[in-house]
């Protein structure tokens, strides 16, 4: 079994996606296969420059979603270790916002994971980002396609 | 009855209502007796939570429709479609 780490944390620090996932792996043998995401801040949204970003959070609430939604991965998928980590506070472009990680045997189960995870995480964890912008500082807006992508698992989410 | 309930308020709600919470006795039984209760205060509130706006609610840090039933000593929160990731 791998060392027990936190399956999810929200830190204002930048992140090392290849310590994170040495430490997802620890020393079990079984996995073949690593998938992971990263989200990063991209200079444009909404047709619009974006100079810099802040990330508000549901502090408690944040941790509990996204532990229900490393279950569900649990049941849905043969995977043997997933961890999100998120960042909140100021970030600047081109930051690293945030990542999840799944092992498993098999590369099938982890990929397929690692895409449920993502689907879940955008329309049910409790963040919010704040885009600044020259027009000025703006919420970003839900999008639709994003409870879309979580309807194909069979979840419906009314998000946006 | 009354129940002793937390509000809090995240991100775009926050800013509106000019501030992150507040401890709150209220009537209301359900989510939705409780967003018409704050509605009714007019104003800020009345703007912010206004009946076709994107509002989301969570009771005790679950994501809640409007027909959940409050407890005493329960959090509630309000906020707009999250947008992590």
């Amino acid at each position: 079994m791998p060392e027990a780490i936190p399956r999810v944390v929200i830190q204002t620090q930048n992140f090392d996606l290849q310590a994170e996932i040495a430490a997802l792996r620890g020393q079990d043998a079984r996995v073949g296969a690593v998938c992971s995401f990263i989200g990063t801040v991209r200079d444009r949204n909404d047709g619009s420059v974006v100079e810099a970003m802040e990330l508000e959070h549901y502090p408690g609430m944040t941790e509990k979603a996204i532990e229900a939604m490393i279950d569900e991965a649990h049941r849905r998928f043969d995977i043997l270790g997933a961890r999100v980590i998120h960042r909140v506070g100021p970030l600047a472009v081109a930051d690293q916002i945030m990542m999840v990680a799944v092992t498993s045997t098999h590369r099938g189960e982890s990929f397929q994971a690692c895409e449920f995870l993502m689907d879940y995480l955008k329309t049910q964890a409790p963040f919010w980002k704040k885009e600044r912008t020259p027009e000025g500082a703006r919420w970003v807006d839900a999008r639709v396609a994003d409870d879309a992508a979580l309807a194909r698992w069979g979840i419906a989410a009314s998000n946006a | 009855m009354t129940r002793k309930i937390q509000l809090r308020y995240f991100a775009s709600v926050r800013e509106a209502l000019g501030t992150g919470g507040e401890p709150l006795s209220t009537g209301a039984d359900t989510l939705a007796q409780l967003r018409d209760e704050l509605i009714a205060r007019g104003g800020a509130y009345a703007q912010a939570l206004a009946r076709g706006r994107a509002v989301r609610m969570a009771l005790d840090q679950e994501m809640s429709g409007e027909d959940a039933v409050l407890r005493e000593g329960c959090e509630v929160a309000f906020f707009p479609p999250v947008t992590g990731g």
